[in-house]
């Protein structure tokens, strides 16, 4: 029987009479032309007939629940493996051929470029991922974690996340007295090119740079990732690790197999404050120190080419370790009010998050630097009239138009006080200074600790701190720059005493102070200097044109048990001022406000300052965001967010350039979309080294 | 007929008015099979519904115990293997931390030949998307997919033995370069399991990964692996607090060990200038894993006729399938192509010529294995029953000394027998070779058919011969491999040409490193049959084709031939014979020896064979298997224990099942 035949009564309806009889028919003309035809699809036919035609039909063989379900199972499975099949037997190229039609000819990625135009792989390149990026995989753990032995605990599919959430959040926190490992808990980080190039399957990091950096011929032996655990202390990782020996060795290693040659050394992220801290830790003198000497940079690295570097920290970081939300979590909360915040199936999610990331350490790298000369006091604040996105901006001169010059006050007063970066309640966060009413919490007692034993599971210093502390919290109204870092002391002293050990956050007015020798100050660029090396270059690029986390305006919670008191008010928004479900936002790349990302190669650095005092040239090398233009992109080429970059066309050109031996004159010099250089000047930072030290060289 | 008949009816409407006469002849012949149908229910379903009805249900069915086995805690199969097999011995990384080692000298893998992962970095268009895969090892999809784009990649340019312009395959680095080689198919992956137990974790790891496909001292003029390795066994040291590392090389990396030690101590051009102490001060011990020290002779038929015990066999069941060119894939002349142009295969070309590997009528070995316990018996009763004859017994034994020769008779026969035209002569004989146009280069086809004959009329190559065989039928193979590698046995090690690298991983023609501070051990399997030497045949001579073969059809008779189809076994571990894993530590290197002047201490270890009891056990904890012993439980104890500070004294010295020590004083090497 033809299968064509076949199918026929699935594609006819259900009407059993109509069918039958077709089916009749059907084998009446197949049984007549196979007399002698004995075959077996035949057999069954002629039964079926005589019993619907002689005698009564018998019941309808049944379609069960049962049976419908396995058929239509099977038609999903088969027509899914015949996709699967055309999928894999479609050519490599057939994707790009689509693209092209619909979007036109595709622009020749920068590797493939750059090689037609002669480039080779030169300078050895050394890439330092940031915080969060980078593969951590499980070396002992507990009985929990039974077969995950070297599997990747943070990175790859996260499936584990799911399977045993409460074991994973065991074996990925640290230990909160000492910040490394808990007893009988072993977490690695990843080595390798493999550490960092996707985060997640198809989420690359570095992949695309890599690729494109082997089009022009780099391989393993030219590229080095400098991975690391991103959960501790910088120095904690020589110590546990000795993750600065390590790439102090592999970097002398690639000068060496590469004809000496220095390395062109690209951090991401938080890897641009690690990479500071190598630079110093390297010329430091040995038990603190790599004892490399002290023109061990100026021998080995050409260029430092920094990405989305958080050079004074990120206002993120504040959100983050005072309610573990940040804007991502905080919206996710409006929408969804019941979910995260009610214990469903006792997960008490946020909390069990909360206490994961308070015990690393590294969080505590990106708390903004600086101060209130940095980030802005009160009043005033560097990014004053900043507009947010253009769409906001025409609304705002329609606005102004209409009510004319007389509002002009008001709108000034509109500005946003960047320089607030918690404020309690939207009206003070717009309130003139005068008008608020602090009462210190510097001073006020905890009161006796709320924290009941039901709590335990759920470590978070919360719990310690009593209904009176989280009052006077409150009561302080606002918070700037400077009394951030007293307010994170005051919520989280055990947290902070352990951050305070491995970072600081201020402005340096001596920098000839022996204390300046502690490690703690290596990755705070305003209380470290460069390295002596006038032919190294400092680059930043970074991406602008997305609206970037500046400030918060919280409440507190109502204060269940257990739960973390102070929560981002979703509900206070203001288009003028750039307040969009309480948080404010700056020019940046989604991570970094400009102003961090690019103010130490705008002004910090720049020409010979105390600083920089070997006068090592900076160049900022802005990209601007423009969303992907259509699915088939996939993250875009031209993005400017904080990871995304990574696959930015531009951006990869001007490192492959960088590694092929290329000058910053040479990429061009600054370029800048951002007013960085506008904001810059509105800080107040000594930048000149004190005369005493003048007159002596 | 009857097919056009049907098609008509599919459209049914026009063709209504042909059936009707049709209706009572099929009524007939209902009444006629009826009988016979009775049982069928009148499903309405076609054969389309029962498809997609089936394979819905096994689809069901596989999730539903796929959800089942993912909701199943981890420890259940072990509950399961506990119940079958009674309890479990803890794996030895346990059971030693129970006895309180810890981490104390960082360790160094150095894998072998084969078992490294290699990933492409750059290639051709047909290699496109596979950018960072991985070529070799993981699951090997593309060699189905794209075979002959596979192969291309997979070759190394066959006159400088270095990447073919515009490909660019790289080893993997990292732990994960030889954890596994294929998915679940481990290699070193249960040693670092076992090692992290007691503290381990990769900062006091290392896995030496070198492309093995290139000659030793090439990985350095290509990737600086030397150097590499150099770098971070120096930064172990110093950030471990100056412990040494404890080496440990398996197969093939055993010999590129060698070579490291060498080259490292040895001046900068050619070596890596750390100074003549460079060994003493950083590695406590070597513990070579089944180390080919002098050669395999699995890897002269290998470079002969691309074929070992398994493919010979393999072509035995299905003589048409691997030979014809089936879909014309040429699969053998490929391969053979591919691995001719892996200049690290000659590194296992058997050394030593016949003093270390028997001549005509000896070799060390003799008659003493027995093939398997099971011959033992019959060989024991066949003795008794013959023992005037012992002339006859001692025809029998097996000539391992004759690596390869054509035809049984040959094997067998007392060499006054045996008439051999020289092979130098016929290599003057014409150059007629027939240049037939095979897209597929390999130097046979440039031999022509005379040199063909004059290969088997020489009919039996010892050791010795073996090279000359090699250079006659592949000279610019040979001539790589010359550059490389050497086979000999010093006279005088104090010549200077011994300086050049190629002598450097051949154990008979350097001296170890003046370190008397180190160990080196030698632990290997045994109990296994291990090929030692072939018979061949010439096949019948097609276009393309090989002309060689192992004559598969070669029985040994009785069972107490070590004979089996084509391939005479010696004691081993199924690749590397006893003789060329053992002979340097039993007897070259040990005490003062010119070989080892500083008298550094060595121990062999070996491991029996026991194959694994029931299928729940894998691969085995007491194998004895080439690649397998890195799972064997006695071996990993040895490691642990020395990584964590032990020497071969407390080990236990010498463990040792073999015959070694007496075929070792039967060789007669100067030491």
């Amino acid at each position: 029987m033809s299968s064509l035949r076949r199918r026929k009564p699935i594609n006819e309806s259900s009407d059993s009479k109509h069918k039958a009889e077709e089916e009749d028919e059907d084998h009446d003309d197949v049984d007549a032309d196979g007399d002698d035809d004995v075959n077996g699809k035949n057999k069954k036919t002629p039964s079926k007939i005589k019993k619907k035609r002689g005698e009564k039909p018998p019941k309808q063989p049944k379609w069960s629940c049962m049976d419908t379900c396995c058929w239509f199972i099977g038609c999903i499975c088969i027509t899914w493996w015949l996709l699967l099949f055309l999928y894999n037997a479609m050519p490599a190229s057939f994707p790009q051929y689509v693209t092209e039609a619909i979007t036109g000819p595709l622009p020749d990625p920068p590797g493939v470029k750059l090689k037609k135009e002669g480039l080779e792989a030169k300078h050895p390149v050394v890439f330092v991922p940031g915080i969060v990026t980078g593969g951590l995989e499980l070396w002992e753990g507990r009985e929990c974690a039974e077969g995950l032995f070297r599997k990747r605990l943070w990175g790859g599919t996260f499936g584990e996340v799911y399977k045993r959430p409460l074991c994973w959040v065991e074996h990925m926190s640290l230990d909160n007295e000492t910040g490394l490992d808990p007893c009988g808990i072993r977490v690695r980080p990843v080595s390798g090119l493999v550490a960092a190039d996707y985060f997640a399957p198809g989420y690359f990091v570095w992949a695309v740079l890599i690729a494109n950096l082997a089009r022009i011929g780099y391989e393993d032996k030219t590229m080095y990732m400098a991975a690391y655990d991103w959960r501790l202390s910088f120095q904690n990782t020589e110590v546990r690790d000795q993750t600065l020996s390590r790439i102090k060795s592999n970097i002398e290693l690639l000068v060496a197999t590469n004809g000496g040659r220095k390395v062109v050394v690209i951090p991401h992220s938080m890897g641009v404050l690690y990479f500071l801290h190598f630079m110093k830790w390297v010329e430091a003198p040995a038990p603190m120190g790599g004892g490399g000497g002290p023109d061990w940079c100026s021998k080995h690295i050409k260029a430092v080419v920094n990405i989305g570097g958080p050079f004074l920290g990120v206002p993120k970081a504040i959100a983050g370790l005072f309610s573990a939300e940040a804007k991502d979590i905080a919206v996710a909360r409006a929408l969804a009010p019941g979910f995260l915040d009610n214990d469903i199936f006792q997960f008490q999610t946020l909390q069990h998050v909360m206490r994961m990331s308070r015990t690393w350490d590294s969080t505590m790298s990106m708390i903004p630097r600086g101060g209130n000369t940095i980030w802005g006091g009160l009043d005033w604040s560097p990014e004053e009239g900043n507009s947010c996105a253009k769409k906001r901006e025409k609304k705002n001169e329609t606005q102004i138009a209409d009510q004319a010059g007389s509002e002009n006050a008001v709108c000034k007063a509109k500005s946003a006080n960047y320089g607030r970066i918690i404020s309690f309640g939207k009206d003070v966060a717009e309130a003139p200074s005068s008008d608020i009413e602090r009462i210190d919490f510097r001073g006020a007692i905890k009161g006796h600790s709320a924290a009941n034993t039901t709590c335990r599971d759920v470590w978070t210093e919360y719990h310690d701190m009593g209904f009176a502390g989280i009052k006077a919290v409150a009561e302080y109204k606002t918070y700037t720059a400077d009394s951030l870092v007293d307010l994170l002391h005051f919520v989280a002293p055990k947290m902070m005493a352990r951050g305070t050990a491995h970072f600081s956050y201020g402005v340096a007015d001596n920098l000839d102070d022996p204390k300046y020798k502690h490690y703690k100050y290596w990755s705070n660029p305003l209380e470290t200097r460069l390295p002596n090396a006038p032919d190294m270059e400092i680059y930043s690029l970074y991406g602008v044109g997305l609206p970037t986390e500046r400030a918060y305006v919280y409440k507190l919670s109502p204060h269940a048990e257990c739960s973390i008191p102070f929560k981002i008010d979703t509900s206070a928004d203001d288009e003028d001022t750039c307040l969009r479900d309480g948080v404010y936002s700056v020019d940046g790349d989604e991570t970094v406000p400009v102003l961090s990302a690019g103010f130490m190669c705008a002004k910090g650095w720049r020409g010979k300052t105390r600083f920089n005092p070997s006068g090592i040239r900076t160049y900022i090398r802005e990209y601007n965001h423009l969303p992907p233009a259509n699915l088939l992109e996939g993250r875009g080429t031209l993005s400017g967010a904080h990871v995304d970059i990574m696959g930015n066309f531009a951006l990869i050109e001007d490192v492959i350039r960088i590694a092929a031996g290329a000058s910053g004159e040479e990429l061009g010099g600054d370029q800048v979309y951002s007013k960085i250089f506008n904001w810059s000047e509105n800080i107040n930072l000594q930048l000149d080294e004190e005369i005493p030290v003048h007159s002596s060289s | 007929m009857s097919f056009s008949r049907r098609r008509k009816g599919t459209d049914s409407s026009k063709s209504q008015n042909l059936r009707c006469n049709i209706v009572k002849e099929d009524e007939k012949n209902n009444l006629y099979e009826s009988p016979r149908k009775e049982s069928y229910n009148s499903k309405k379903w076609s054969c389309w519904d029962s498809c997609c009805w089936f394979i819905g249900f096994v689809c069901s069915v596989w999730w539903f115990l796929l959800l089942l086995y993912n909701t199943m805690p981890a420890s259940i199969p072990q509950y399961v293997t506990e119940a079958i097999t009674g309890p479990l011995t803890d794996p030895p990384g346990v059971k030693l931390r129970k006895e309180g080692l810890t981490v104390n000298h960082p360790v160094v893998f150095v894998p072998g030949i084969v078992t490294g992962g290699l990933e492409l970095w750059e290639g051709h268009q047909c290699a496109e998307g596979l950018f960072r895969k991985r070529l070799w090892g993981g699951s090997f999809g593309e060699l189905y997919k794209r075979p002959l784009c596979w192969a291309q990649h997979m070759s190394l340019d066959n006159e400088t033995g270095l990447d073919p312009p515009g490909i660019r395959v790289r080893p993997v680095s990292g732990l994960v370069a030889a954890d596994y080689f294929a998915a679940g198919y481990f290699v070193w992956a249960v040693l670092i399991a076992n090692l992290a137990q007691i503290g381990y974790e990769e900062k006091t790891m290392y896995m030496a990964a070198y492309d093995w496909r290139l000659s030793f001292q090439n990985t350095e003029v290509r990737d600086q692996t030397l150097s590499r390795i150099k770098s971070n066994i120096e930064l172990m040291v110093a950030t471990n607090g100056g412990k040494k590392v404890v080496v440990i090389p398996h197969s093939m990396g055993v010999l590129y060990f060698l070579h490291f030690m060498k080259w490292v101590e040895a001046p900068p051009p050619m070596g890596g200038g750390g100074g003549s102490e460079w060994c003493a001060k950083h590695i406590k011990a070597v513990m070579n894993i089944g180390g080919p020290f002098l050669g395999v002779p699995k890897s002269v038929s290998g470079l002969f006729s691309v074929e070992a015990r398994d493919i010979a066999i393999a072509r035995t069941f299905a003589p048409g399938f691997l030979d014809k060119d089936v879909f014309g894939l040429q699969t053998f002349q490929h391969l053979m192509r591919m691995t001719r142009t892996w200049d690290s295969t000659m590194s296992m070309i058997p050394k030593g010529g016949e003093t270390i590997w028997g001549g005509l009528d000896w070799s060390p070995e003799g008659s003493s294995f027995n093939c398997g316990a099971k011959t033992l018996r019959n060989n024991s009763i066949n003795n008794t029953d013959q023992i005037p004859n012992i002339n006859l017994a001692n025809m029998k034994n097996v000539n391992y000394g004759r690596i390869i020769s054509f035809g049984k008779d040959v094997a067998e026969a007392h060499s006054s027998k045996i008439k051999r035209v020289d092979l130098l002569d016929s290599m003057k004989a014409d150059m007629l070779a027939n240049l037939t146009n095979c897209d597929i280069w390999i130097e046979y086809h440039d031999i022509g058919d005379h040199r063909i004959k004059a290969v088997a009329d020489y009919k039996v190559y010892t050791a010795g011969s073996i090279l000359d065989l090699l250079h006659f039928v592949s000279p610019k193979l040979m001539a790589r491999g010359g550059a490389h590698f050497s086979y000999g046995i010093a006279d005088n090690l104090d010549d200077p040409k011994y300086q050049h690298y190629k002598y450097w991983s051949n154990p008979l023609e350097t001296k170890l490193p003046d370190a008397p501070d180190m160990e080196i051990y030698s632990m290997y399997g045994v109990g296994i049959p291990t090929e030692r030497a072939y018979v061949y045949k010439v096949t019948t001579a097609t276009d393309c084709s090989i002309p060689f073969q192992i004559d598969t059809s070669v029985e040994g008779g009785s069972e107490d031939s070590c004979l089996k189809g084509g391939v005479f076994s010696a004691d081993g571990d199924e690749t590397v014979p006893v003789l060329s894993a053992g002979l340097m530590a039993a007897k070259g290197w040990r005490g003062k020896t010119r070989f080892n002047p500083s008298g550094i201490p060595t121990y062999i270890r070996e491991y029996s064979h026991a194959p694994p009891a029931n299928l729940l056990e894998g691969r085995g904890t007491q194998s004895g298997a080439h690649v397998d012993i890195m799972g064997n439980f006695a071996l990993i104890e040895d490691i642990i224990r020395v990584a964590a500070g032990a020497t071969g004294k407390e080990l236990g010295g010498d463990h040792v099942y073999s015959d070694i020590f007496k075929w070792a004083e039967r060789i007669n090497l100067q030491l």
